[in-house]
């Protein structure tokens, strides 16, 4: 016990004596689980990286290491991090909620920020985007869109983060659509080119003609271009080489704003640990170009919707809304508070199935 | 002309160096693979094999070693004694899964109390758990003649599912803001496989590790056991002559290698890693069959032989943030190590000869 302390004491001398011999660089980190070239979260991951490196120049250093399982290879990678000096490092993973708390207390001069997470420390921030705001742009387009009235939806994990984004999907589909059902299909994967074709292919057979993912693959986009007929989202990042068809419209992740704002913090010792859950008014969640596959009036109130949600005039889950057993959840516009909806683990009133457990 | 000649024996020589001439043909052939990106080879591979062992920071990446290679072995001793039988457990990936899910489903079971005898419950659970899993394929080929391989990959893919629900319904955080994963046991302290001197990385899995090579080892040099399992995979009929029951040496070593893979699952589960989640597994399961054929099969080979792999691990995550080297080129580099064994492999057994064949 006690020579670790000292150990780690002595690293982190060593840590800080190399970033001062560096001409105060301010080094950042980012531990990614998948690959930068996913095509989806990790590489929007990977653009905020590129952002902070556009905005200070020579004045960071930054670092990354991709595919880092969740675990303790996470916690290796992070420590790695630490010791050799960073000051700021992003975990970009859920699964590595643990890991960063314990490196954390290891390291309390360097700072962290966890993405997706609800452990904090002193040291350890943590930030997510609400993308529930831009499922219920999604879902106004895909209520109007489909034909079968049927819309595919393939869920990674049944996690509150996929939970909340299916019932703001729904519940704004519904209401431009009140013939609408959703199909929903588990794929358990993150990123998996080939399970979520599948996942695609399976949904159209069913008669979805309307594909929305929550996993980071283009895979899905793929399958509905050669199905035809179906239009699709992208998801995480904007997937515009499948538009106008099938892509129509997208989420897109932008992360740049919020990793140049606490770079930027660190450098001014500014830097304080904070909870930030930020949507499309700050631009943490992006909407991507809305082609011109969908008719004009169709564009015009997915565009008002957004404009709303941004403005702070309009909230996506407002009231009256019924749980999937039936029993009342929000009376008539009221609005459902940050708490419920972190640990949303029930769906709303007319989504068929079950979450698994 | 080149051509193969076979060897009227195994060449002893060839058969220890082909590991070696594997490592370094990897090392020319990744350093290639590092110029072409662009990335000075030299530098690259100094810091895979030289960094962790020596760098800098080695306090810390020694200790790492331990925590990665030790599941590696655990899992590679058992699955050497089936395939020196020609007895082919592919699925030590799940039996993994199911130890870690015994074990970690028998601590959590007496949350929150704490008591000495939790943590030995434990590993009885995940030793079950994982022998349960392997008997699977076992008890279906000795009865029905299935094989043992389809069977036990298959199963990995059906624990994987058992995982993901145990994570999300049964073992799941009831303090966890319905997140999928399981209380942290590394905050249980009962149930917390701790490094036994903080900080050395030296954890009951890295003891189980190094008592499981000493026990393979005697079992295979001493014991008649041992003899009907190499007399099995060298010479089928002569075994069966000297009355070696197929039957039994199947569930033997399935069972021995499914319940090593548990107790390392319960190991890593309780220690390292702490948590039940979707995503627990890491495919320790499928590079243990790499690190014993590495190691010749030999169990003094697997542990060196783990320890190499846990190296390019540690040392590749290293180089990706040091240099800047996609993980994607530190994938390929490991696995030019399986192809580049299998490769020399051939030497063992085969000559090369130049010039024309003789005539007979």
């Amino acid at each position: 016990m006690k020579l670790t302390k000292l150990l780690t004491g002595a690293a982190m001398a060593l840590g800080l004596a190399t970033s001062a011999m560096a001409e105060d660089k301010t080094k950042v980190g980012f531990v990614y689980v998948g690959p930068v070239g996913d095509g989806g979260w990790t590489y929007e991951h990977d653009q905020g990286r590129k952002a902070v490196v556009a905005e200070f120049g020579d004045k960071v250093e930054t670092v990354y290491v991709e595919n880092v399982a969740e675990g303790p290879d996470a916690e290796r990678v992070i420590t790695q991090m630490a010791l050799q000096g960073a000051d700021l490092i992003f975990t970009t993973s859920f699964g590595y909620m643990d890991p960063t708390i314990n490196v954390a207390k290891k390291f309390p001069n360097v700072k962290f920020e966890h993405a997706t997470g609800y452990k904090r420390a002193d040291n350890v921030s943590t930030y997510s985007a609400r993308f529930y705001e831009g499922r219920a742009v999604q879902g106004t387009i895909a209520g109007h869109m489909t034909k079968s009235n049927i819309v595919g939806y393939i869920g990674s994990y049944p996690i509150p983060e996929v939970i909340r984004g299916i019932n703001s999907a729904y519940l704004h589909a519904k209401k431009v659509n009140p013939d609408v059902t959703f199909k929903i299909v588990w794929a358990f994967t993150w990123f998996d080119p080939a399970k979520e074709a599948d996942a695609a292919k399976v949904l159209i057979e069913q008669g979805a003609d309307v594909i929305l993912q929550h996993t980071d693959s283009t895979a899905p986009q793929a399958a509905a271009q050669a199905a035809g007929n179906v239009i699709t989202f992208g998801q995480a990042s904007d997937m515009a080489e499948y538009g106008p068809l099938p892509r129509v419209s997208s989420i897109i992740d932008n992360w740049a704003p919020y990793y140049i704002a606490r770079t930027k913090a660190v450098m001014d010792g500014t830097w304080t640990s904070v909870d930030t859950w930020d949507g499309i008014g700050p631009g943490m969640v992006g909407i991507g170009e809305i082609s011109d596959a969908v008719p004009a009036e169709v564009k015009a109130e997915a565009l008002a919707l957004k404009d709303a949600i941004a403005n702070g005039s309009y909230h996506p889950f407002t009231g009256p809304i019924n749980k999937q057993d039936g029993s009342a959840w929000l009376a008539d516009g009221e609005i459902a508070d940050d708490g419920t909806l972190a640990g949303m683990n029930f769906f709303v009133e007319g989504i068929e199935g079950d979450i698994p457990q | 002309m080149i051509r193969l000649e076979k060897r009227p024996q195994p060449s002893r020589a060839w058969s220890i160096a082909t590991p070696l001439v594997a490592v370094l043909a990897t090392m020319i052939a990744g350093g290639l693979l590092f110029a072409i990106l662009g990335k000075d080879p030299v530098e690259a591979i100094r810091t895979i094999f030289w960094e962790p062992l020596f760098g800098e920071f080695a306090f810390y990446y020694r200790p790492q070693l331990l925590i990665k290679g030790a599941p590696l072995v655990l899992i590679a001793i058992g699955l050497s004694l089936g395939f020196r039988a020609g007895i082919w457990n592919i699925g030590a990936e799940g039996q993994y899964i199911m130890g870690a899910l015994f074990g970690a489903g028998m601590g959590l079971a007496f949350y929150p109390l704490e008591a000495w005898y939790i943590f030995p419950l434990m590993v009885i659970a995940g030793a079950f758990g994982g022998w349960l899993w392997a008997m699977i394929p076992a008890l279906l080929k000795v009865r029905f003649g299935t094989n043992e391989i389809l069977v036990s990959l298959m199963l990995v893919y059906v624990a994987e599912q058992f995982l993901a629900s145990m994570s999300l319904g049964l073992l799941k955080n009831p303090e966890g803001f319905g997140f999928p994963g399981s209380r942290n046991l590394q905050q249980y302290e009962s149930a917390h496989n701790a490094d036994l001197i903080a900080g050395s990385g030296m954890h009951w899995g890295v003891v189980a590790a190094l008592i499981a090579v000493i026990f393979a080892y005697v079992l295979l040099n001493r014991h008649m056991l041992g003899y009907q399992i190499r007399l099995t995979g060298e010479a089928p009929r002569a075994a069966r002559f000297a009355g070696v029951r197929p039957a039994r040496l199947i569930l033997f070593c399935l069972g021995a290698s499914g319940m090593l893979a548990g107790l390392a699952g319960m190991f890593e589960v309780s220690g390292p890693s702490g948590q039940v989640s979707i995503d627990f597994n890491v495919g320790y399961g499928f590079t243990a069959i790499i690190v014993a054929f590495l190691g010749r099969l030999h169990p003094v080979g697997i542990l060196l032989a783990g320890g190499l792999m846990a190296l390019t691990y540690i040392g590749g995550d290293i180089a990706q943030s040091n240099m800047g080297l996609p993980s994607a080129a530190i994938q390929v580099f490991q696995g030019m190590l399986l192809f580049f064994l299998l490769a020399f492999d051939l030497l063992t057994n085969f000559r090369l000869r130049l010039g024309k064949p003789e005539v007979a």
